[in-house]
């Protein structure tokens, strides 16, 4: 007795410090298959929402930066262990999002996990690698360690919702930033899945804030925001106008750029490190010795 | 300033059995409806050209208040020169209307505002008033004599809820004696309630005609000592009082909400619900004021969002 059963069509919600508010500007919109046909609704972030999102970020900043990288590691490490648990929902998001095939959906979502993973275990190895202990001619004891930029604006990939995501989101917050998220337009739910995991791993709210909705939109209020310290341009990547005048605007109030690739890289590569050091600062410190 | 209308009200205070006949005579608060009120209030859409006024408004309303135990001479100074120029970046950014700090500090400002801004300080062993009235009046009479303009005091909150509604009567009207300088002359009073001890909007309502009818130049919500402080049916039902008393008596008094008050968007809700409910009369510095400290900062920073087109950030304004 197939009794037919009514639809439960969603409307998903953003995710601000923590929880989940619908847009103040109360709008949503209609996210497709790779076919058109309608999957769910998705809240249209406005720019009240960027004001919001960057007011939780900078109250999560002092709390995050100053926890261990140790300890940051380990929860970087808790948001894979959760992301495993949910696999069939990203495999079923990233299908539908961009038309993939069931392997290919497995595959990418494999490659976001493993992605989380490697970034946990830089947590505390990076101030090794790109910090020094410096040679200099006087009786100064002389090292230079990294220090997080701040409050990291992220204008998320379009087209690879969650590889993608993932591998602009993990190294901001892992060296101490914390980040707001404008998700892919058009591929939105594989990020909305993702930040209710982020509200279930020991991830401080505010920590990472996800918008849903258009970077073309957003972006200049991200970018010429006083209280933002750096943005990622790789969501623009493929509109260099677009790109020029967020940098045009970032530079006004210094925000560090990282600027946009010309077309989306290859998301399966290793990364390297140039993702998490675009986000730190480098502090050199001296100190008298022989006193 | 007692008129006849006033003087007619002399019999209500005249003795213990008669105030209290008066003030538990007062028609009772709806709950509910104070509340539903305000928040449906709280709704309205306040853009463009009335926010940059209401902004504006808003700042001139300011009390910027500090009363910490850790308040240095230093602090004190850096806070009042922030009310003398709030934004330095912005020369048509207006003063605040006051500093209020503690009676001994009070030379410190006043060395740096000079007659530019009012020097409020909070007296009569603020925040909880327990006292004896002779320390209480000494605490008063020193701010006075070290040149406050402005005198926040608080009340007895233990005699009001125990009913001695003259005790508390009598100590305004001796604090309000106490505020007259040598030049006869007279510091501004503000009587503050701690609403957030008084249990009920109904004291609320009854302790703003006992401190209007002993002569209170402001009523003030609270210290900022206590949760909740500051609230908009408190307040709402302040305004309704202060609205009642011009109509009965013919003497405006102002309103005072401190405490809790944290952002632009707050501030603009009291100022909307000052005009629908009080009425625009009372939609200025003399009449209306905000005790805060935070909320400069969060005004200022809408302020330079409204004249420059990006968002502000806490970095760009000083944090005293």
């Amino acid at each position: 007795m197939a009794a037919s059963r009514i639809d439960v069509r969603k409307t998903y919600k953003l995710y601000i410090g923590g929880a989940f508010p619908r847009s103040e500007s109360g709008h949503s919109y209609e996210v497709t298959d790779s076919k058109g046909r309608f999957v769910a609704n998705a809240a249209l972030a406005s720019r009240k929402d960027v004001r919001d999102a960057v007011v939780a970020a900078r109250k999560a900043f002092g709390p995050w930066s100053a926890r261990t990288a140790y300890n940051r590691g380990q929860i970087l490490y808790r948001i894979a262990e959760v992301m495993e648990d949910r696999r069939p929902q990203f495999e079923e998001a990233v299908r539908q999002s961009e038309g993939a095939s069931a392997a290919a959906a497995r595959a990418q979502v494999d490659a976001a996990v493993d992605r989380l993973v490697w970034y946990a275990g830089w947590a505390d190895k990076l101030a090794q690698v790109i910090g020094n202990a410096n040679p200099v001619a006087g009786p100064f004891f002389n090292h230079t360690a990294p220090e997080p930029t701040g409050v990291v604006g992220v204008l998320a990939p379009q087209s690879s919702s969650l590889l993608g995501l993932v591998s602009v989101v993990a190294p901001v917050i892992v060296t101490g930033n914390v980040a707001v998220v404008v998700s892919s337009y058009a591929r939105p739910l594989p990020a909305v899945t993702f930040a209710e995991v982020l509200a279930t791993s020991d991830v401080p709210g505010g920590v990472v804030n996800i918008l849903t909705g258009d970077a073309a939109v957003l972006g200049p209020w991200l970018a010429s925001h006083m209280d933002v310290n750096a943005i990622d341009l790789c969501g623009v990547a493929g509109s260099p106008d677009l790109a020029t005048s967020l940098e045009v605007a970032a530079a006004d109030n210094l925000t560090r750029v990282r600027r946009a690739p010309d077309a989306e890289p290859d998301w399966s590569a290793e990364p390297g490190l140039a993702p998490m050091t675009a986000f730190v600062e480098q502090k050199t410190v001296w100190h008298p010795i022989g006193i | 300033m007692p008129t006849t209308a006033l003087a007619a009200y002399s019999e209500v205070t005249a003795s213990e059995a008669s105030l209290r006949r008066f003030l538990h005579g007062l028609p009772g608060v709806d709950q509910v409806g104070a509340e539903a009120r305000a928040a449906g209030l709280g709704t309205r859409s306040i853009k463009t050209t009335a926010k940059a006024w209401a902004l504006d408004l808003a700042i001139r309303m300011v009390d910027l208040t500090t009363l910490e135990g850790q308040d240095t001479p230093g602090k004190v100074r850096a806070l009042a020169s922030k009310a003398l120029r709030p934004d330095p970046a912005d020369p048509s950014c207006p003063s605040v209307a006051a500093v209020c700090v503690y009676g001994d500090l009070v030379g410190e400002v006043k060395a740096i505002v000079g007659s530019e801004v009012n020097v409020a300080a909070v007296a009569t062993a603020f925040p909880s008033g327990r006292a004896s009235m002779p320390v209480k009046l000494a605490d008063t009479r020193d701010a006075v004599a070290n040149g406050a303009d402005e005198i926040d005091m608080v009340i007895d909150r233990g005699a009001f809820l125990a009913g001695h509604y003259l005790q508390v009567f009598e100590e305004i009207v001796a604090t309000r004696e106490a505020c007259v300088r040598p030049d006869g002359s007279h510091a501004h009073l503000k009587v503050i309630f701690e609403t957030g001890e008084l249990q009920t909007y109904d004291n609320v309502r009854r302790a703003s005609w006992l401190a209007m009818l002993a002569g209170a130049d402001f009523i003030k919500t609270s210290t900022g000592k206590v949760q909740p402080a500051a609230t908009l049916p408190v307040t709402l039902v302040m305004l309704e009082a202060v609205r009642d008393f011009r109509e009965a008596t013919g003497v405006q008094i102002g309103v005072k909400p401190a405490g809790g008050i944290r952002t632009a968007k707050d501030a603009i809700k009291y100022l909307v619900m000052v005009n629908e409910v009080a009425g625009d009369d009372w939609l200025d510095p003399d009449w209306f004021r905000f005790g805060a400290s935070t909320l400069l900062n969060d005004l200022l920073m809408q302020r330079t969002k409204m004249t420059t087109g990006r968002y502000s950030g806490p970095d760009y304004f000083t944090l005293d």
